[in-house]
């Protein structure tokens, strides 16, 4: 992995000019000013730890390994599948390398399902870590707009670039995260062909640090907190937390406030949550990335959990089947010692309950987990 | 061997089918554009003859002793044959051929093909005008010669055009349909019948198994501007044996396989394998055109979200230098829980399938009425008449309105026209076929949860979803 970009140096070859576009650009940048193709030296999704520095960062954890050995088909078993992915023999299309994606990441865990009544996986994730903890972004495509595959993908791809690259450059995590979403936004707007064509998705980003998480977000995709103690109460403290200080972490949590009807409709307190999501307008959207979007309203929390646990980021093909706080907890046992079977198993009981939709999930224990050997010790 | 048309595949459907669903039906509509054939007489280049593809005609006159009944039939039948003469491009090989109870060389005088020349076109002409009608009639045989003639052309777009005014009363059935099952696909042969005392069913036989149309002209006097179109029609042909080529998954069953615009043929029987689990529906000839085609896939049931290729069909031309694959399209299957979606069907399947069944009934109450069957004739027809209001196919209900008065076109109530012109009853059967473009066509992606168009340039698939 290339150096996290903090002491101003650039990782191998340097990047004076983009290799993109060949504007010259200053060593600290993470984007090239003039194409915004993402520059040397900053922070590089994790993908394989273990796999020598990469001299170009392509934060594309969807990708799958090149030239994969080709498989038999998965319905017969033939091992004719033609170059368009459907089978010689019994013409069965072949899963697509996004329909179903667990990310190898030591430590933690992420996992994502086309789910079982959609042709294609509209959710993307992306899993970063930085000097300042483990950043994860997972982003919904809106079924309704065009090409929201590619707007999930470009809102989890420069929202973790930019939050590792504004953390290592100094940024607190909430200015950071705000950044991140801000690139987001703007990448998600520039895929737009005209304000009829504007591809738009969600985004929920959290980082998880030493002593914080903080989370951001726009739209319905959620973080939530699993304390790894069943029986954690929440925080009480006389007067509540001092003033400016993050909110505690106790028990099972909701970090995040949906940017919807339903949403809306709880937060002024004007409906239960239940009686909210049983609306028929419950998952119509109050914000989202994209260029129709309007003005950007990015929410910024950070939380001070008490004790360890885990937090769950995650689409809504996940919490339509598990929306309590304390039912994912039940659902999740073993977050904080396997997050990487959680995440599987989350996606598996989603798919169980219907898989109406595309499934994401990522599960990033707290404190985070450890460097892996060889990278950089703080 | 890239020359003529490029071909383009476009697949209309639901592609969406329910739990346990098999059925999957869709519409492909092939187009060919961009052949640049030189139509119109006359056409000498310094090199010799016309440039253009090698094409060879026959045609075959009807020179039975009924020809020389009312209305000058045998006269107006020359007229015809010269103007097609006349509409020959310079180099394409001929003959013309008198059809009774044998048939006759009318030019040349040998048993082959002559190029068009000015001086082999006068000949001919000639030719044509000292025919005199004598004898019976023996469609078989003018098949039989025209095929001998013809087969020495295998490389040239091959073609026919047969005139009769007659039953075919010389031959045995057997014989004429042993003829047609040697003669199929060796070349297209259209028919046409003059007056009213050929038989729709017999001559639309010989159509169907040679690729060709067939229909009526009441009038001997229009015969000369139908040939002259004929004639030219088949100057714009830019390639030759076009097949469709189906592929279909294991455990499949192909259903169906009609030509549906610009009439309906059933080309299900007309397969030859050409894989294991490929056959492939000759098309005949093809020069700027589109004709559709109604397919009927049983797949297998699937679990809701599989999506699978339901079918494969591409367009196949096949020359001296072998075959080759010029567009292809994929029909689709995914099967959902979402009955909104699997419930619908595809507007350019329901149009379709409702002209299909049109011609059927239009047949069927024709045939009764001929029985004497007033019900069953009655009930069918109406069914037409509602089907053809149904499905906007106007020339077909003005030939219907001929046969039946129309008491309700909505719940097709008719009652049979107690005198029908012979003529009349005969141009609603043998036109019963002719179809209507499904209207919205030009709608991009109007239909629909179905497939997005899928063309590909000559040789490339066009593949994918």
């Amino acid at each position: 992995m290339p150096n996290p970009g903090g002491d101003g140096e650039a990782a191998a070859g340097g990047a004076d000019t983009c290799p993109r576009c060949g504007t010259g650009v200053e060593p600290g940048d993470g984007f090239c000013e003039e194409c915004g193709a993402p520059l040397l030296g900053q922070p590089e999704p994790v993908r394989d730890p273990a796999a020598a520095p990469r001299a170009v960062a392509t934060p594309y954890p969807w990708q799958p390994p090149a030239a994969a050995t080709p498989r038999p088909c998965v319905e017969c078993g033939f091992d004719e599948i033609g170059a368009d992915g459907y089978c010689q023999r019994c013409g069965t299309r072949q899963p697509a390398a996004r329909d179903h994606v667990e990310l190898d990441v030591p430590g933690l865990g992420a996992a994502s399902d086309k789910g079982l009544r959609h042709t294609r996986n509209e959710d993307a994730m992306a899993v970063l870590r930085a000097d300042a903890g483990v950043i994860a972004v997972v982003s919904d495509g809106v079924s309704s707009s065009p090409c929201p595959d590619d707007a999930s993908r470009a809102a989890a791809d420069a929202g973790a670039g930019v939050l590792g690259e504004r953390l290592a450059a100094g940024d607190d995590p909430e200015t950071a995260t705000k950044r991140a979403v801000e690139r987001a936004a703007a990448d998600v707007a520039a895929l737009a062909e005209s304000e009829s064509h504007a591809p738009a998705c969600t985004y929920v980003s959290a980082l998880v640090g030493d002593g914080t998480v903080t989370v951001g977000w726009v739209g319905d995709s959620r973080a939530y907190w699993l304390p790894a103690d069943p029986e954690a109460v929440p925080p009480v403290r006389e007067g509540g937390p001092p003033e400016g200080a993050p909110a505690e972490l106790g028990a099972a949590a909701l970090l995040t406030e949906d940017d919807s009807w339903a949403g809306r409709m709880v937060a002024w307190g004007v409906m239960t949550e239940q009686e909210a999501q049983a609306d028929a307008k419950a998952h119509v959207l109050t914000g989202w990335l994209g260029a129709d979007a309007g003005a950007l309203d990015p929410k910024v929390r950070t939380y001070a959990p008490t004790g360890p646990g885990a937090v769950v980021v995650c689409s809504d093909g996940l919490w339509n089947y598990l929306p309590e706080a304390e039912t994912l907890r039940a659902a999740a046992p073993d977050a904080v010692t396997d997050p990487r079977g959680t995440a599987a198993a989350l996606v598996r009981r989603a798919l169980d309950m219907g898989g109406h939709d595309n499934v994401t999930v990522v599960v990033v224990p707290f404190p985070p987990p450890a460097q892996p050997t060889g990278e950089r010790q703080r | 061997m890239s020359d003529g048309p490029d071909f383009s595949v476009r697949i209309d459907q639901n592609r969406y089918l329910p739990e346990g669903g098999q059925d999957v039906h869709a519409i492909v509509t092939v187009t060919a554009e961009g052949s640049e054939p030189n139509s119109g007489p006359g056409r000498i280049t310094a090199e010799g003859p016309a440039a253009g593809p090698d094409a060879a005609e026959v045609i075959i006159i009807d020179t039975s002793g009924s020809m020389t009944g009312p209305g000058d039939k045998i006269g107006a039948a020359k007229r015809a044959a010269q103007a097609a003469i006349d509409t020959l491009r310079d180099g394409v090989n001929f003959a013309i051929i008198a059809g009774a109870n044998t048939a006759r060389m009318v030019y040349p005088n040998m048993r082959r093909l002559v190029p068009v020349t000015d001086r082999s076109r006068a000949e001919a002409k000639a030719a044509v005008r000292l025919l005199t009608p004598d004898g019976g009639t023996a469609i078989g045989q003018w098949l039989r010669l025209a095929d001998a003639m013809l087969g020495q052309h295998p490389q040239a777009i091959r073609h026919a055009i047969l005139l009769t005014d007659g039953k075919n009363q010389h031959e045995r059935p057997e014989v004429l349909d042993a003829t047609l099952g040697a003669c199929a696909g060796h070349f297209v042969c259209d028919c046409r019948g003059v007056g009213t005392d050929w038989s729709v069913p017999e001559l639309r036989k010989v159509a169907s198994a040679l690729l060709g149309s067939v229909d009526l002209i009441a009038n001997p006097d229009d015969l000369e501007a139908d040939f002259r179109a004929m004639a030219q029609t088949s100057m714009g042909k830019a390639v030759a044996d076009v097949a469709l080529r189906v592929w279909i998954p294991q455990g499949a069953r192909l259903r169906f396989v009609k030509q549906v615009l610009p009439t309906v043929e059933d080309l299900t029987g007309k397969r030859t394998d050409s894989g294991p689990q490929s056959g492939d529906y000759p098309t005949g000839a093809w020069g700027d055109e589109t004709r559709d085609y109604h397919i009927c896939v049983e797949v297998p049931p699937g679990d809701v979200g599989r999506e699978m290729r339901a079918a494969w069909v591409k367009v196949v031309a096949s020359g001296p230098a072998g075959e080759e694959v010029r567009a292809s399209g994929n029909v689709l299957a995914e099967w959902t829980a979402d009955e909104a979606m699997s419930t619908q069907i595809n507007p350019h399947v329901a149009q379709y399938t409702g002209q299909e069944e049109l011609a059927e009934a239009i047949q069927e109450g024709l045939a009764a009425r001929r029985d004497g069957d007033v019900d069953t004739a009655t009930t069918r027809l109406g069914r037409a008449v509602a089907l053809a209001h149904e499905t906007g196919n106007e020339g077909t209900a003005r030939l219907l309105s001929r046969v039946v008065d129309v008491i309700d076109v909505e719940s097709g109530t008719v009652r049979l026209k107690p005198k029908v012109a012979q003529a009349d009853e005969m141009s609603l059967d043998t036109r019963s076929t002719r179809t209507v473009r499904t209207r919205g066509r030009a709608e991009p992606a109007g239909s629909g949860p179905d497939a997005p168009p899928q063309a590909g340039p000559p040789g490339s698939p066009a593949g994918g979803r």
